[in-house]
């Protein structure tokens, strides 16, 4: 029996004012999976996550996008994140002033708002933050800290994660999680997003690394290259971009190109 | 570019503050009032010193502060600009018609009256009054109740309205009146001497802390009049206060002039925090009406080791000018300066403190956050004297701008003057813009645009909110909230 796609990404074709960055790229995700992306550099790996997310920056000059069934380009970007996509920022952005429970706990009930749930309180609030921020091994001493504001690389990574335990988003996706990160960091990472796999939770990894993927295993793996997706296959695949690099697929895809002619 | 409706092209936040929020203190009261016509000259003086029935001393003081404004000039070094006021054409006096001898009790006060200050959110019947904060409620020209004021006296706390202070408390009027704020101060101190006609008074006796919270509900409400108030506040030695104020008046297109004088003095130990959220009718998105908020508000920390504290919160006014400031006189001192000034729109602020320290190890601290909307201006201007006999004395000032669209200003002067070889002054200053990236990050977890700004701008606000007194800290997010409304794209 096959389930409904959770996300469909159908000939997708994004721009800058510059130039055209994703150039009719498709894919189609279902409940539970874990897709990486990963490619080179400028292949459009990061512009994708934020058009997915609504970052308004970028045009949408063609294609679709289907989340749960929903028009997901005919959002904004509360909308999609309240309808349950989540970003793990590559950058994530300081908020002086703003303790990070504060933030979140205005975040969650935004979301919880939008579902016609009771708002959560202080109180129920903090007990929930805590046993999530040990599911990413977060010091609970940062939740009264302002978001984000002097922590390191790692520290704000981990925070990621844990607003994404706290939000128990449909649809994750993690830009370059692993980057910036030491060993220790990039297991809790893991651990935290591995503790929130579940079959209706999607998620799409982007990465240049198989390291990462060696912690969070993938069911499938893309090659973004120019702005599409021009290879899938399985955990494998992930190994052998590791070990080989991207030289090889673009040659393939020249191969083919040729042969097709 | 000067088109201020938000387009697909201009950035989100822009968009955010472009729609005019909504003013909701923006109601008239009908009530029957006493006004005086307009215009000003002696006469008008006499008049209104005759209907307080004031000592001639003070008829005096009156007149000679009348006569030295005739002689002042306008500033026009603040970065504001308005079109020149005709001082003939308000009134100044104008006050609810009193029904027989006037209120004894609370009572009897005109229900209309206090009908309006519930709506304002200031309940004036004790029993349904905030716990803890006692509320001297000021309509237009006169003070109309004075709650908790019995509870206040069994500790020899002295809470009441100027023009009573003057009856019943003539002795200390007298000797600290224009103490601080000298009359010839300024061209608005001056003008506000000779035609004040009532406001605040308080007086604590040596050792005791006062048990409550103080405030004065300011309210503007006949057309065509000026309210110009004057606060009074004694710290004895060893006693401590913490004195709030709040303001706000009806919608009209015309521009009101509220000038203000407010004079604290801490002795020997006294602490004094006063702390005010000031949110007069801003105007129109367009700039059309509003007040004009020209005060002056300045301590003496005449005793060794007092201590004096100035939190404000400044939303509403079309212009705001005014530099809370201390005097730094006692040995051992402090002096505080917290401040948020929000301009949107077409309002104009020019704001900041004095420091002026004359006694040896005397210690001031400045935070100021300056945030810009609309066409808004915003200015901090300061000046930290140090003066030759004041060894050993310290200052931090931290000055920060947060501006939110392209077509605001952000404005720093900030004036330093050393004559000691041993003082240490720092001085740290910052201006940025509300970023997009904040405002996306947190529409990505949900948030809305509209508070996703809010959140940031709390943020950047904390520093002078944990300030402020529990209730007020509430109170002035919200109404950072509502200055910042409008909106989303």
């Amino acid at each position: 029996m096959t389930r409904p796609a959770l996300f469909e990404i159908r000939d997708l074709k994004a721009r800058v004012p510059e130039a055209e960055i994703l150039h009719g790229l498709s894919l189609t995700i279902g409940p539970g999976e874990v897709h990486a992306i990963m490619g080179p550099n400028g292949s459009g790996k990061s512009t994708l996550a934020h058009v997915l997310t609504g970052r308004e920056d970028y045009e949408i000059v063609g294609g679709s996008v289907r989340f749960a069934g929903a028009d997901l380009l005919a959002m904004n970007v509360e909308e999609r994140a309240r309808a349950g996509v989540f970003l793990s920022f590559q950058y994530p952005i300081e908020i002086p002033g703003v303790a990070t429970a504060y933030f979140l706990r205005a975040a969650l009930n935004a979301v919880r708002k939008s579902k016609g749930l009771p708002e959560i309180d202080a109180m129920d609030f903090l007990t929930l933050a805590k046993e999530k921020a040990k599911l990413v091994q977060m010091d609970q001493r940062f939740l009264s800290r302002a978001l984000n504001e002097g922590f390191s690389g790692g520290e704000k990574k981990r925070n990621e994660i844990f607003q994404m335990a706290v939000l128990e988003p449909r649809f994750a996706i993690l830009d370059e999680t692993d980057s910036g990160l030491d060993v220790d960091a990039l297991r809790a990472v893991s651990n935290g997003v591995n503790a929130l796999r579940s079959p209706e939770r999607s998620f799409l990894v982007i990465t240049h690394y198989h390291r990462l993927l060696e912690h969070i295993r993938p069911d499938f793996v893309h090659v973004l290259m120019k702005g599409r997706i021009v290879k899938s296959g399985g955990p494998e695949l992930a190994l052998e971009l590791d070990r080989r690099g991207y030289q090889w697929v673009e040659e393939e895809l020249a191969g083919t190109a040729g042969a097709s002619r | 570019m000067s088109n201020p409706t938000p387009s697909p092209e201009t950035s989100s936040a822009e968009a955010l503050v472009a729609e005019h929020a909504e003013y909701k203190y923006g109601f008239v009261t009908e009530i029957e009032q006493e006004t005086l016509p307009p215009g000003l000259d002696e006469g008008t003086i006499r008049h209104i010193s005759a209907m307080k029935r004031e000592p001639s001393w003070l008829t005096e003081w009156r007149l000679a502060a009348y006569r030295r404004w005739l002689e002042m000039e306008t500033p026009v070094w603040p970065k504001v600009s308005y079109p020149p006021i005709d001082y003939q054409a308000s009134s100044y006096y104008s006050a609810p018609k009193k029904k027989g001898e006037g209120p004894k009790s609370l009572d009897e006060v005109d229900p209309e009256l206090l009908k309006t200050f519930e709506k304002l959110g200031i309940p004036l019947h004790e029993r349904a009054a905030l716990a803890g904060i006692a509320v001297d409620a000021v309509f237009d020209s006169v003070s109309v109740a004075t709650t908790f004021k019995e509870k206040l006296a069994s500790m020899g706390v002295l809470f009441c309205s100027f023009s009573e202070a003057v009856q019943n408390h003539p002795e200390l009027v007298r000797r600290y009146l224009g103490s601080v704020v000298p009359v010839s101060d300024n061209y608005y101190a001056a003008l506000n001497s000779a035609v004040f006609t009532d406001g605040s008074f308080v007086y604590v006796p040596k050792g005791v802390r006062c048990p409550m919270e103080l405030s004065t509900y300011f309210r503007i409400n006949a057309q065509n009049t000026g309210q110009f108030e004057r606060t009074l506040i004694i710290a004895d030695e060893g006693a401590y206060v913490s004195y709030l104020e709040g303001c706000t008046a009806p919608k009209r297109d015309e521009n009101q002039l509220h000038a203000a004088v407010v004079e604290l003095i801490a002795l020997d130990r006294a602490q004094i925090k006063y702390s005010t959220v000031q949110n007069w009718y801003p105007g129109d998105k367009d700039g059309k009406g509003g007040i004009y908020n020209f005060v002056t508000k300045r301590g003496k920390c005449a005793g060794v080791d007092s201590r004096i504290s100035w939190t404000q919160v400044e939303t509403g006014s079309s212009i705001t000018w005014k530099y809370p400031s201390c005097i730094l006189l006692g040995d051992g001192s402090v002096g505080e300066f917290y401040s948020v000034a929000l301009t949107n729109h077409r309002q104009q602020a020019d704001t900041g403190t004095k420091m002026i320290h004359l006694g040896r190890n005397t210690r001031s601290t400045i935070i100021s956050k300056g945030i810009s909307a609309g066409h808004g201006q915003n200015t901090y201007r300061g000046l930290v004297q140090i003066q030759p006999g004041a060894k050993g004395a310290r200052n931090y000032s931290q000055c920060d701008s947060l501006l939110i669209g392209d077509l605001c200003g952000a404005h720093t002067f900030p004036y330093l003057e050393v004559k000691t070889d041993d003082a240490q002054v720092e001085h740290e200053a910052s201006t940025s813009k509300i970023g997009e990236d904040q405002i996306h990050y947190c529409r990505q977890r949900g948030l809305s645009e509209e508070d996703a700004v809010n959140l940031i701008v709390n943020g950047f606000c904390k520093q002078v909110f944990k300030e402020l007194p529990m209730e007020f800290a509430v109170e002035a997010q919200k109404l950072l909230a509502v200055s910042l409304e409008g909106s989303v794209g």
